[in-house]
Order: C-alpha cells, then structure tokens, then sequence
C-alpha cells in the first residue's frame, strides 16, 4: 500500500528523501548520545554496576521471577481459554433467560481494570497473590475469548447453521461439530495476540504484591541498592519484551499460514475484534 | 452499601483524576499515534524504522514496565517530576500511541488503492495525498478500533494508582485498607465507577460503528 501512495521517486525525490533520511537517522542518534551521556553522567555505564551480573543470585532471583511470570500465564491461559468457549456457548444460547445475564456478566467482566479484578480477589476472598493474579487474568480474558470465539461464529456464513440444524444436528451439536471448529481457526489470530495480553498483564502482579519478574527486580534494588535498579530494570524489560515480541511473531505468522491455506477465502479476523483484543 | 455512600466523595476524586488521566493521555496518544502513522507510510526509510520499532518495541511492553520506567526508573536517573501525574501521563500515552498507530495504519490500507492513485494522477503530493484523501477516509473507518483503544486506556489508567497518583484504583485500594471489614463492596463501587466510563465508550463504539459503515 505505501507505495500507492507516493510516485516512484525520481533521482531528486530519491536524493531528498536519502537526505532526509540521513538527517532523521542523525536526530534519532543524536537523541540515543544524549540519553546515553546523560546516563553515564548518573554513572549508569560504570562497569561495578554491570558486575552483579556475574553473580549466580542475581540470575536464579530473575529466573525465578521468570518463572512465577510465565507459570501464571500458562496456567491462566490453560483454563481461560475452555472457560471462554463455556461463556460463549452460553452467549449465543437459544434461551433468553442464558442469554441475556451471561451478556451482562460479559460486559462487566470486560468493562473492569484486570487490576481491579486481581485486587478484589486478593483482598475480598484472602486468596494467595498467585491465585489472585491467575483468576483475576482468567475471568477477564474468558470474557474476552468469549466475545472473539462469538464474532468469529457471526462471521459464518448463516447456511452452517442451517445446514447442521437441517441434517438433524441438535442445536448444541451444530455449535460443537460445525461452527465452532470453522470459528476458532478463523480467529485464531485474534486469539493469540490475546494470549500475548494475557502474558502482558501478568506484570500486573506485581501492583498485588505477586513475586513476578518486575517484583524480582524491585526486591533485587530494595536489597542490593538502588543503583543497581537501572541495570537490573534494563535487563527485565528486555527479556518481557523480547519473549512478547517472539509470542507476537508468532501470531503473525498463524495469520500469514492461516490465510495462505484459505486462499480466496477470508481468513482474516474482523478488525476492529482484532484491536478490541489489542491493548 | 454505607461505606461507599460515606466515602462518595474519595470516589468522586478518584473518578474525575482517572477522567482527566484518561482524556489528557487519550489526546496525547491520538496525536502522537497518528503521526508515527503517518511516518509508517512515508516515503522517507529513516522514518518509517523509526516507527516501525517504536510500535513492535511499545507493543509488547507490558503496561506495569512502562510505568515503573517512568515513575521509578527515570527520577533516579536524573529526570524529576514534580507530580506523579505527569509521569503516567507519560507512561500512558507513549504506550497507548502505538495501538492507535497500528489501528490508523490498518485504516490506511483499508483505503481502496484507486484514491490514492487517483489522487497522484491529478498530481497531488505525498503530504496532500495523505492529509486531503487518505486520512479523512482512513480514521472513519478505525473510528470504532479507537474507541476501543480509549477504553483500554481508561482501564488501564487504573496501573497509575499503584505508582503513587491517587485516581479511583488508588483511592479504591486506600479505601479497602482503611475498611477492612468491607473491603468487597468498597471495591464493588470502584468497579461501578470504571464502568460508568467504560460501558458509554462501548455502546458509543457499537453506534458509530453501524453509522460510519462506509458501503464499498
């Protein structure tokens, strides 16, 4: 599309644009060497700060944090995803009475902060912070499984259901046997980039006081020093980003594979679920 | 019940900061999202990198890590705010900009490629192209896509009232410290409040997403 919208560049258009690339390249340079000198100027380059990352503590305390980070995140999307399609069946009953509350709970469930949600839980139940973070990510990301695996059933043509219902298919079956399969391949994109947001809240633990990887970090700093907090905050940050930045990869590449098996077809997920599911 | 009628006031505060967090941060990000947009499209190399790994970098930065860069990281490294506000403002939009710049690119491809061509053979530029054709269409179209954003955005203020700035999650969690035998239905009432702005924004969404449905 980027090309649509400019001509291919003549040899002045391509000379402005290498020089206003030199030039924008400069400018994000010269940013870095001033975030950098005024770093440096705090000390944060001085090798004594790196060197705690020789130490094996420091490792095993982020390994743990890691670890408390991905397990609930596992665990949340293991039974939030059956939770979801139990919520969605339900949605899309044929019973008023089924259909109306559960669009009311959905929408409730939806509309609240995650934080809010582990919260309650921790304080309204006396849970552990662990099974406050993992049911507060489970009951908002089921809500919203729910609501991804309903716009993907919508997005079926009207003849499935029809044609299951017409072969003598019980509602419930026509659900199980021929919608439901066709929808979850459909969303599947929508559906993992979810799971990144799931993976991403996690670090919502650490407001609920869970031991998760940013937790690690501000335990590490209270205990070792706070001038240790920028290097050890800078390697954190980098391993979250750089394992939701392979989770994200791999979403694409679903909707790449997806979309080349239904050639022709329309694969692809509606967008706006697809940003609804986004931030 | 007593308890949140005693405390209606706290809520109150609480609801007009998460108010002001949310639209100051919303109007930064809808503008700073649209311009790395923009940059995503144009035909200068070094701008759209930058965008591009601006947006991936942003993107998978949980919430929590930009917060506590900005309220925690950066006054230690010599960057000082005077209130807290200001680096949630900060936090949240910076993050919240790069959905909106996914959103408004996903509505620029969505333009059918004839405007554009349409628009160059009548020999506008690429700035006219973008800002007079493309745009207006574009941003119609995502309007429902970023209403969605803004709703994230009002709900995920809510991480501002662990970094030290007193909107309704902070206030909702001193109020459930301060009234320990009642913590449920202060919480309850938090929850009521984030849903009076959320549940709006949503049917708000739906309404104008059947009202701008461009017919192609």
């Amino acid at each position: 599309m980027s090309s649509v919208l400019y001509d291919v560049p003549g040899p002045k258009a391509r000379r402005v644009s290498l020089i206003a690339s030199i030039v924008g390249a400069l400018l994000i340079l010269g940013l870095l060497a001033w975030i950098v000198m005024t770093l440096a100027q705090q000390g944060i380059f001085e090798a004594r700060r790196w060197q705690i990352f020789t130490r094996a503590d420091v490792w095993r305390l982020l390994g743990n944090g890691l670890g408390s980070t991905l397990s609930a995140a596992a665990l949340a999307a293991v039974i939030a995803f059956p939770l979801g399609l139990l919520l969605c069946l339900l949605r899309i009953s044929d019973a008023a009475a089924i259909r109306v509350p559960m669009r009311v709970i959905l929408e409730f469930l939806r509309g609240m902060p995650v934080v809010l949600m582990m919260l309650f839980i921790l304080l309204g139940f006396g849970t552990s912070a662990f099974i406050a973070v993992v049911a507060g990510l489970v009951l908002y990301n089921a809500a919203v499984f729910a609501e991804i695996i309903r716009a993907g059933i919508q997005s079926l043509p009207r003849g499935q259901r029809e044609a299951g219902l017409a072969i003598g298919l019980t509602s419930y079956k026509s659900r199980m046997l021929i919608e439901l399969p066709q929808a979850i391949r459909r969303m599947m994109p929508s559906l993992v980039a979810q799971m990144v947001v799931l993976l991403k809240d996690t670090s919502l633990g650490y407001i609920v006081a869970y031991g998760e990887l940013l937790r690690a970090v501000q335990v590490m700093a209270d205990f070792l020093g706070t001038q240790y907090l920028f290097p050890i905050f800078f390697v954190a940050a980098a391993i979250y980003i750089a394992i939701n930045i392979s989770v994200s990869r791999l979403a694409v590449w679903i909707e790449r594979r997806g979309s080349k098996k239904a050639a022709g077809g329309t694969a692809k997920a509606e967008p706006d679920v697809l940003e609804a599911a986004a931030p | 019940m007593d308890v949140i009628i005693e405390n209606l006031p706290l809520y109150w505060n609480g609801f007009l900061r998460t108010l002001f967090l949310s639209a100051v941060s919303g109007i930064f990000a809808l503008i700073l999202g649209t311009l790395l947009a923009a940059a995503r499209v144009s035909p200068v190399a070094a701008l759209r990198g930058f965008s591009t790994v601006y947006v991936e970098v942003l993107r998978n930065t949980p919430l929590t890590i930009a917060f506590f860069f900005a309220a925690v990281v950066l006054p230690r490294i010599g960057v000082k705010f005077e209130q807290f506000e200001i680096a949630a403002i900060i936090a949240l939009s910076t993050y919240t900009a790069a959905f909106i710049a996914e959103a408004v690119r996903s509505g620029v491809n969505s333009v059918p490629v004839g405007q554009a061509e349409a628009a160059r053979s009548i020999g506008m530029k690429f700035g006219q192209v973008l800002s007079l054709i493309i745009l207006p269409q574009a941003l119609r179209t995502v309007i429902p896509p970023l209403i969605n954003i803004l709703i994230a955005l009002v709900k995920n203020s809510s991480v501002a009232g662990a970094f030290f700035v007193l909107e309704l999650f902070g206030y909702g969690r001193q109020m459930a410290n301060a009234n320990g035998d009642a913590v449920i239905a202060v919480l309850l009432g938090t929850a009521f409040f984030y849903l009076l702005l959320t549940v709006p924004l949503g049917i708000l969404a739906n309404t104008v997403e059947r009202k701008v449905a461009i017919a192609r």
